[in-house]
């Protein structure tokens, strides 16, 4: 199964003030840790939401708006995400714990969240009955 | 935490450190399964101890240390001691625990590098490999491996057991081979490696098409392995082909469970960053600049597939090419076949045909259900449906797989 682990944002990720040289080196040991272990799929950092965009749709069926960044709020703003393989929750808490805090200021937090997936999919027969309808419909133009 | 949550995070601890104590201690001790037992130890004293006390803070450690502990004792005692005396010619008090210590803080890539070559030895039989092989870098249960091999859990248990008293039997030398004997061996350890992937990714019986665990520890370790050897250019190659026939594992069965053909296959469902992965780690073996090997060109081959959008805009010329350059490496029946396949998708069903027939010949291939499934289909092609017809049913009454013998068969009907 895989998780996502997502760096929240810090006034300092906000304000592009880039992480110390020390923090930087442990995060680099850090994902070699992962990519030793054969459980990374994908690391990135994000840029500042100054330099983002957001379309909402506060009015259904009309036409979405498009805002441009910086948006408020550092810790509803996502500043990185780890992406993780792995054999049970547990083992993704696990290597949540290891990976350094990552802004060391006290604002850090990451958020630990289950990708949708057909593996994990395949332990629950409701589930699995529900992939197979989707799949089912997706394929369908394909059938003869 | 609740009991449970505790022995489930006591789990996934032992999946994340096992391979690397086992490594570690294995080098100290000299014996695989002595090394295995030292850290089950301290697994059994972590269960007592971590659900009354917490788990600390560096569970790893914590282990390692205390298999540590266990491994000194054992040598202080046993007749390992003056085994290991002999061996290095050293005075009693220098197998202190510091030594131990400085010899487990090593790097930790060199000891998974010397217990896979162990678990891989060619002194083993090709299923004791991957049982022990799970068993010791995957971390698994006996249980866990023989649900995966559909066997019963007494018949993997023995032969794990079997396969570490070979190895201590002949005191298996403990360490990573060099030059010529290198590359052999790891063709071994790449062999096991896609043994594991291949039994999970398509069962040749019964009637389960998937069995997603031994796919998923067979690319783990994979992964592992281009880490810490990663100048060997086929490690990379290998990898490469895992992780982008593992991009099509959503799509290889339909919702019936039966298979669905590459070339049928919905192409927006295929996992693009694993496709992703695989092209870099394709991109990997070649710029280490040596001929490609199997596997790489197994991977080269996938890569078209898997970068063409569409099935019609897939480069069957260059998959001939690579077929071509395979067959050179890798001399077989099924690498022939399979270049027919592509020759009749490049140049048209009748040249394809043309070698088939020739592969017909072949004792080799008398029992190879996929022959008369490709005769069949490239007969129906160029519109012989007769002929077609009892090629299907032939290849039908060969296979294993339940699920295949229906797509079969009903491509045989359709040949009405």
């Amino acid at each position: 199964m895989r998780f996502m682990m997502i760096v929240k944002g810090t006034t300092d990720s906000e304000a592009g003030v880039m992480p110390s040289q020390e923090l930087l080196e442990a995060m680099l040991r850090y994902n070699e840790e992962l990519a030793k272990a054969g459980v990374l799929l994908a690391a990135d950092g994000l840029q500042a939401s100054s330099n983002g965009i957001r379309i909402s749709y506060p009015n259904p069926g009309e036409k979405p708006k498009v805002i441009d960044g910086p948006f408020t709020e550092a810790k509803e703003i996502i500043a990185g995400y780890t992406l993780i393989e792995v054999k049970s929750r547990e083992e993704a808490i696990e290597w949540a714990m290891r990976m350094p805090d990552p802004h060391g200021n006290g604002q850090g937090e990451i958020e630990l969240r289950q990708i949708m997936g057909a593996e994990d999919l395949t332990q629950n027969p409701e589930t699995l009955a529900m992939e197979a309808a989707l799949r089912e419909k997706l394929e369908g133009p394909k059938k003869q | 935490m609740t009991k449970e949550a505790v022995q489930r995070t006591i789990d996934a601890i032992w999946r994340m450190e096992s391979a690397k104590l086992i490594a570690g201690l294995a080098r100290i001790v000299r014996d695989v399964g002595l090394a295995e037992d030292l850290a089950q130890d301290a697994l059994v004293i972590a269960l007592e101890k971590w659900p009354e006390a917490g788990i600390p803070d560096n569970p790893g450690a914590w282990l390692m240390t205390t298999a540590k502990r266990r491994a000194i004792d054992l040598i202080r005692r046993s007749r390992l001691r003056e085994q290991k005396y002999e061996e290095v010619g050293r005075g009693s008090e220098l197998y202190t625990e510091q030594e131990v210590d400085m010899s487990l803080d090593g790097e930790v890539g060199d000891d998974l590098l010397r217990l896979i070559f162990a678990t891989c030895h060619p002194a083993l039989s090709p299923e004791a490999r991957v049982a022990l092989t799970l068993r010791l870098l995957c971390g698994l249960t006996t249980d866990e491996i023989a649900h995966a091999f559909l066997v019963a859990e007494s018949t993997i248990a023995q032969r794990i057991v079997r396969a570490k008293r070979t190895l201590s039997a002949m005191r298996v030398d403990f360490e990573v081979p060099a030059g010529e004997e290198l590359k052999n061996r790891l063709s071994t350890v790449l062999e096991v490696i896609y043994l594991m992937f291949n039994e999970g990714y398509a069962a040749t019986s019964g009637g389960s098409w998937l069995r997603p665990l031994l796919c998923q520890e067979a690319l783990r370790l994979g992964r592992v392995l281009a880490e810490i050897a990663s100048a060997e250019s086929e490690v990379h190659g290998l990898v490469a082909l895992m992780e982008m026939q593992s991009s099509r594992f959503k799509t290889r069965v339909n919702s019936e469970g039966e298979p669905v053909l590459l070339m049928d296959q919905n192409r927006a469902l295929w996992d693009q960053l694993l496709i992703r992965r695989g092209l870099a780690a394709l991109d990997r073996a070649q710029k280490l600049g040596r001929p490609m090997g199997a596997y790489a060109l197994q991977a080269a081959i996938t890569a078209c597939h898997a970068k063409a959008r569409n099935a019609g805009d897939t480069d069957w010329v260059r998959i001939s090419a690579l077929y071509e350059a395979l067959s050179r490496v890798m001399p077989s029946p099924i690498v022939e076949l399979n270049r027919a396949v592509a020759i009749a998708m490049a140049f048209g069903p009748a040249f394809g045909l043309q070698l088939v027939d020739q592969l017909t010949a072949m004792p080799a291939m008398k029992d190879y259900h996929l022959l008369p499934s490709v005769r069949a289909d490239l007969l129906a092609k160029l519109g012989r449906m007769d002929e077609a017809r009892v090629e299907f049913e032939r290849a039908a009454s060969m296979t294993r797989n339940a699920r295949e013998r229906e797509l079969l068969l009903r491509r045989a009907a359709e040949c009405e």
